[in-house]
């Protein structure tokens, strides 16, 4: 039975119908207009030094930004998965040796029991976890007014930005073929430097403020950084921007570790790849041109 | 063609004595090095072999990432960031893990559409076709429990939300869903006792998933392949030994998506994944956005669609199960949408149709993403249900190549031609393929 005169093909009609219909249900589905655009706020994207197939962090960077968690973050936000002897390992801010020891020695940590089966503090070694802040999450919420600051130790890996919730053609694919993984320090640098006034007219909650890049704009902690805070000793400029982008930087590296020995690998198996794929494609040109096919 | 003669020929002692007793030798070079295939099989037809890559990867790095993960509440979380930061090499374990479950499901839905597009789930292949999806429940199954190892936000709301799909059952018999749920879970919510029973079952399934692939792979051998034309294999020159034709085709397949693995491992790690899973699970705290990886959208988006919870889940899995039955649906005599000019364009409709209803998936059911999620649920259904069945009795196929040379040779003297061009040299009536 045949739905046309000509028996091998579809009718005109139906072809046609058909192909209507697919591009209809493609330009609907992916043409609606995202809802989340509305909801969060654009984040612009940031040129950083380890973005990229050879991206690495920048030592200066990651030290000033760990003076930046040091002197103002480290208040209120530990970051439990960090040791001290990170801060001199590759790839990281690569401190010296005496320096770590420095830092470190500089907190007390709590040990125990002793042979007494005493608790006891003793100065930090470079093998010791950050310490934290606070002694527990209670005591936490109870001196910032209920709010519980996070652990940091993630955190840049933990937030990003929604970058294709506008409408955007194909940004998911530009964002492959980019390598794009700094959602999380363009996200922690617009919110450092989200602090505004709130707009005329917007209810605020108790103890909030006001923040661009907040989803809902309302956050419990104040804006942390402010001009001249943080005393830079490289010349760098100490403003807000200098400061937020250096402790995003040094966030990232907290969060990924392991980043530069993961995109210097990364480049080595790429180029393996593309040699051995190339002589594999020959050999198996060369083994079927003996074969018509 | 399908069991074909032995050409083994033992040229050792050993070998000679081996055969006797255990001819694995004989069986490795019968199926694999001279295993008759046909001649025609294009690169749609390599993820096979890709597949059984990317199962090997999983094993290897989930046995090295079991020996330093931690299953409980308590350490989970941070035993995986012990993996990314003290263990030599644990971050490429680990990324390559979780970069290579969605690389499986790449290849594992590649591999489907393949199947569908040449009909090679069609007799004598059933039941073939049946262990794939098998296989794929499996996986499924398999990758949320994995995901719900890292005992990250997403990975605790996606279990409280699809462990609780069960209670569902309550309102065919009040009770039994709770008494189901309460069960998995092993306690009255999802707790760090339901992680470590899913820690186990996530070191089991993969070896039940080989198992399969073994039976997928005898199934595969004894009709032997499917390929682009459909027809099957009738004569000697139709095939060519595996290797070394199909072994080096295969390989240089295998390494152009090694290489588009090996980009999301070192270079977009976490772009496949979600930046809410890198906060630790808080029972207190709900994400505002409960999405799933992108490998169970559709379903997520199936499973939504529909306002009833029992109806929902019921269409969530009846989404799979329908697979079981394509080999019945699909009424038509010829196997290949190539010479089949109107499936061709609901093959492709039905593509469209799954790749919307992932989009959908990811957005809150709510408003025009809701209205399009029914829609397009329906399709999908529609599409097995109707479409499939009702296209056999009303298309009228082209007509097919005599055999598999003849398709080859005809297109080899003219080029690279449509090979629905040549059909009409070849004048066969469309040979009745399925029994």
């Amino acid at each position: 039975m045949s739905i046309s005169g000509d028996s091998r093909r579809p009718s005109r009609t139906l072809r046609g119908a058909i192909i209507a219909l697919s591009l209809a249900f493609v330009g609907t589905g992916l043409g609606t207009p995202a809802h989340a655009a509305s909801e969060e706020p654009e984040i612009a994207k940031q040129p950083w030094s380890f973005s990229g197939v050879t991206g690495h962090y920048d030592r200066a960077q990651l030290q000033r930004g760990f003076q930046v968690y040091q002197e103002v973050c480290a208040a209120c936000h530990g970051m439990r998965l960090l040791r001290y002897r990170n801060l001199g390992e590759p790839g990281g801010p690569e401190f010296s040796a005496d320096a770590v020891k420095a830092i470190a020695a500089a907190v007390e940590v709590p040990d125990g029991p002793n042979d007494d089966g005493e608790m006891f503090e003793r100065p930090g070694r470079p093998a010791d976890a950050f310490r934290s802040p606070y002694a527990n999450d209670n005591e936490a919420r109870a001196v910032n007014g209920g709010a519980l600051p996070p652990d940091l130790s993630v955190m840049a890996k933990a937030r990003s930005i929604p970058t294709h919730a506008a409408f955007a053609p194909l940004g998911w694919a530009r964002d492959i073929i980019a390598g794009y993984q700094e959602g999380g320090p363009d996200y922690l640098h617009a919110l450092m430097t989200g602090y505004e006034d709130a707009p005329e007219g917007t209810e605020m909650v108790e103890g909030m403020h006001y923040n661009a890049a907040f989803a809902g704009h309302q956050i419990a902690m104040p804006s942390p950084l402010s001009d001249d805070l943080v005393d830079y000793t490289d010349g760098s400029p100490k403003t807000v921007d200098q400061y937020s982008r250096d402790v995003s930087a040094y966030l990232m590296w907290a969060a990924e570790p392991k980043l530069e020995e993961r995109k210097r690998l990364g480049l080595r198996v790429l180029i393996y790849l593309i040699i051995l794929a190339v002589l594999l494609y020959l050999t198996k040109r060369l083994i079927w041109s003996k074969l018509e096919h | 063609m399908a069991q074909h003669e032995s050409t083994y020929q033992p040229n050792t002692g050993v070998e000679r004595w081996l055969d006797d007793r255990l001819p694995l030798p004989r069986l490795m070079h019968d199926q694999v090095n001279a295993f008759p295939t046909p001649r025609n099989l294009n690169y749609w037809w390599t993820y096979g072999g890709i597949l059984t890559f990317c199962l090997a990867v999983q094993i290897i790095t989930g046995v090295v990432l079991a020996m330093h993960y931690q299953p409980s509440a308590e350490m989970a979380f941070d035993s995986v960031e012990h993996i990314m930061r003290n263990v030599n090499w644990g971050w490429l374990m680990r990324y390559t893990h979780a970069v290579g479950a969605s690389m499986f499901f790449v290849a594992v839905y590649i591999h489907f559409f393949r199947g569908l597009y040449y009909g090679s789930y069609k007799a004598p292949r059933e039941v073939l076709w049946i262990l794939g999806v098998i296989i794929l429940l499996l996986m499924m199954a398999t990758a949320f429990m994995g995901y719900s190892l890292v005992w990250g936000q997403m990975s605790f709301w996606a279990v409280t939300v699809i462990t609780n799909l069960f209670s569902s059952l309550d309102s065919i018999i009040p009770g039994v869903g709770t008494a189901i749920v309460e069960w998995i879970w092993g306690g009255y919510s999802v707790t760090g006792t339901t992680l470590t029973r899913l820690f186990s079952l996530h070191y089991l399934l993969p070896f039940a998933i080989a198992g399969v692939v073994v039976l997928h792979i005898w199934a595969l051998h004894v009709p032997g392949n499917n390929n682009p034309t459909g027809v099957s294999v009738k004569q000697n020159s139709d095939t060519i030994p595996f290797h070394p034709y199909y072994t080096t085709k295969d390989m240089f397949a295998l390494t152009l998506f090694a290489l588009l693995f090996a980009w999301f491992v070192f270079y977009a790690p976490n772009y496949l994944g979600h930046a809410d899973n890198y906060i630790e699970a808080n029972p207190l705290q709900t994400p505002p956005h409960i999405v799933p990886e992108w490998y169970f959208l559709p379903y997520y988006a199936i499973l939504r669609a529909i306002p009833n919870k029992l109806l929902g889940v019921i269409a969530m899995f009846g989404s799979i199960a329908v697979l079981f039955l394509v080999p019945w649906l699909d009424t038509s005599r010829v196997r290949s949408a190539r010479y089949r000019p109107l499936y061709k364009w609901f093959f492709w409709l039905f593509v469209i149709t799954c790749l919307v209803l992932g989009y959908l998936g990811a957005k809150p059911p709510e408003g025009a993403y809701l209205t399009f999620g029914r829609i397009f649920t329906a399709y999908y259904f529609i599409h097995f249900l109707i479409i499939m069945p009702l296209l056999g009795a009303i298309e009228t196929p082209r007509a097919t190549p005599k055999s598999i040379t003849e398709d080859v040779l005809d297109k080899a003297s003219k080029g690279d031609g449509d090979a629905g061009a040549i059909a009409g040299v070849s004048g066969a009536p469309a040979a009745p393929e399925t029994r």
